[in-house]
């Protein structure tokens, strides 16, 4: 058994053709170039809209009405607008959203009718947004007479965001294994005390991902709100504000940026607008993170 | 013998395939029955028809008759929850929910509306006593019990179901996916609890049959080939098929 083979010696060149090394650095250079034109176009837009909001900046802009009389400006009644909207939209949507995907999820039986509606569903998220503006505007504003006011943007926004809450609960409640359900139903459970007491649970950091989402995209939107919620800028309470036409804060930057022509108040709402988007994506990704460590502990 | 379950000409199909043909046999009180056979021969369907977990699949059909305790289960108003909390069942992968042990044990008798907090500490140690973990598990009852050990989730699993007070418990390959030592464990277990419970319990493992079953029935593509006693069956088979599986000639 000891009597070994040496095998044929062979020699591995240590030289690649030059043609191919030049090849893979061209490419090399030109996937750098990508990246550095990409970092360097947000980077120049942050930094362009803080260095333009800054120097107007003040604790007295955050906190006061705008006053043609007095001649200042201030942007609480768009912050306070647009936390009305988000809040009630919000409210609106959850149970509309999580409802709807639990029934495709653990309900429906007709795997057919369960497309359709997944279908309807994507669709529904692709449409521009503007449509959804028209739309809300004949059908909150006039036809249900809810005029130009917070709530028929809020109901406006509810239709945009349904398909966002739908499908991020859909994948959270798809993510939880069967064998929970089966040991939910082998003692005894009826299929809602399943899905409150086993399914939910499981999913609430899923249902929370797609609400920091939604209010994300809330926070964003503007040309449905053209239409439905209006321009003004009066301080109201809940109630009040809720009833009347209000503008939000991506609607007030644009009426100050193109109406008015008042670019440094455009510049600070544009700056409040970034941290609120860096706030929620932040929040979004540090959800999700949990999230999958909860499943990756879970097998 | 006193029967707990009585089947008579049980048939089923998913979709059109028919998957069990003419099923007969009867399940005595306080023994344990092992169903064995090659894998897609229709025992673990056969096992989730006594508690109906089979209604969870649109498209099965059943016929025949089965009867619990006298009642026929088979196509019938049957209340399936109160059904499942009598016939109770343990699974292939263990499955504790993602919930605090005690919680886990609690989870079935709050389904059924205990919610008496005196009442449900002694459910929940008498549960872990019962499937022989308590000693174990005594002080990390507020622990998750995804923290535990395979074996250990699988009793777990076992107190979960006998918390309920079941009468019957159906375990599906209860051992498949544990080491040799918690599978020991199990069986022990499982010796202990046929005093108090009828056990049905399907294995791919023909040792496992003969240590702890009383009876054993092979199922062969959808057909129940023989089911006698478990001695007579490891021993002077009736038929050939029979005893070509349990020679390991296939399978």
């Amino acid at each position: 058994m000891s009597d070994q083979v040496q095998s044929e010696v062979r020699v591995i060149p240590d030289s690649v053709p030059f043609r191919r090394e030049l090849y893979s650095r061209i490419l090399k250079g030109c996937m750098f170039l990508c990246i550095g034109i990409t970092a360097a176009l947000v980077a120049f837009l942050i930094l362009y809209i803080l260095v333009r909001a800054v120097p107007y900046f003040s604790w007295e802009i955050l906190t006061t009405k705008p006053s043609y009389l007095k001649g200042t400006i201030g942007v609480l009644p768009d912050i306070l607008n647009t936390v009305y909207l988000v809040l009630t939209a919000l409210v609106i949507v959850l149970p509309l959203g999580v409802g709807a995907a639990i029934y495709l999820n653990e309900y429906a039986r007709s795997k057919k009718l369960v497309k359709i509606i997944e279908y309807a569903v994507e669709t529904l998220a692709g449409i521009p947004s503007i449509i959804y503006g028209l739309v809300g505007m004949l059908f909150f504003c006039q036809f249900l007479g809810l005029q130009t006011s917070l709530l028929a943007g809020a109901l406006t926004l509810v239709i945009m965001s349904i398909p966002v809450i739908i499908r991020t609960t859909q994948e959270s409640l798809k993510t939880v294994p069967s064998g929970y359900r089966e040991g939910a139903y082998g003692l005894g459970a009826a299929r809602w005390h399943m899905i409150r007491t086993v399914v939910l649970p499981c999913c609430i950091d899923g249902i929370v991902t797609g609400c920091i989402l939604a209010a994300g995209r809330m926070l964003g939107e503007s040309a449905a709100l053209l239409f439905t919620a209006g321009f003004a800028h009066a301080l109201h309470g809940y109630i009040d504000g809720i009833t009347s036409s209000g503008a939000t804060l991506t609607v007030a930057l644009y009426v100050y940026a193109k109406e008015q022509g008042e670019f440094e108040v455009a510049f600070v709402i544009a700056a409040i607008l970034l941290v609120l988007c860096f706030i929620t994506n932040y929040f979004a990704a540090a959800f999700g993170r949990h999230m999958h460590k909860i499943h990756a502990d879970s097998k | 013998m006193e029967t707990i379950f009585d089947v008579e000409n049980f048939n089923l199909w998913y979709g059109e395939n028919h998957a069990l043909h003419n099923i007969n046999m009867q399940i005595e009180k306080n023994s344990i029955t092992a169903l064995i056979g090659p894998s897609g021969c229709g025992k673990s369907t056969f096992i989730k028809t006594l508690n109906r977990m089979n209604d969870l699949i649109p498209s099965v059909r059943l016929s025949g008759s089965i009867k619990y305790r006298g009642q026929e289960i088979v196509n019938s108003k049957i209340n399936v929850y109160n059904l499942r909390k009598e016939v109770g069942m343990v699974f292939q992968k263990p499955n504790p929910f993602p919930m605090s042990i005690y919680d886990n044990i609690a989870y079935g008798p709050r389904t059924h509306g205990i919610k008496n907090k005196s009442q449900l500490n002694e459910i929940v140690e008498k549960s872990l006593r019962d499937a022989a973990i308590f000693d174990e598990l005594k002080d990390r009852l507020k622990d998750s019990a995804l923290g535990l050990s395979g074996g250990q989730q699988q009793r777990l699993c076992i107190a979960r179901a006998l918390a309920v007070k079941p009468d019957v418990l159906l375990m599906d390959e209860p051992t498949s996916a544990l080491d040799p030592i918690s599978t020991s464990k199990i069986e022990e277990l499982v010796l202990e609890l046929k005093k108090n419970y009828s056990i049905v319990i399907v294995t791919h493992n023909m040792q496992q049959a003969v240590r702890i079953s009383d009876y054993t029935a092979f199922f062969l593509l959808g057909d129940l080939v023989e089911f006698d006693k478990t001695d007579k069956i490891f021993s002077q088979p009736a038929d050939k098929r029979t005893e070509d599986y349990i020679t390991g000639r296939f399978g």
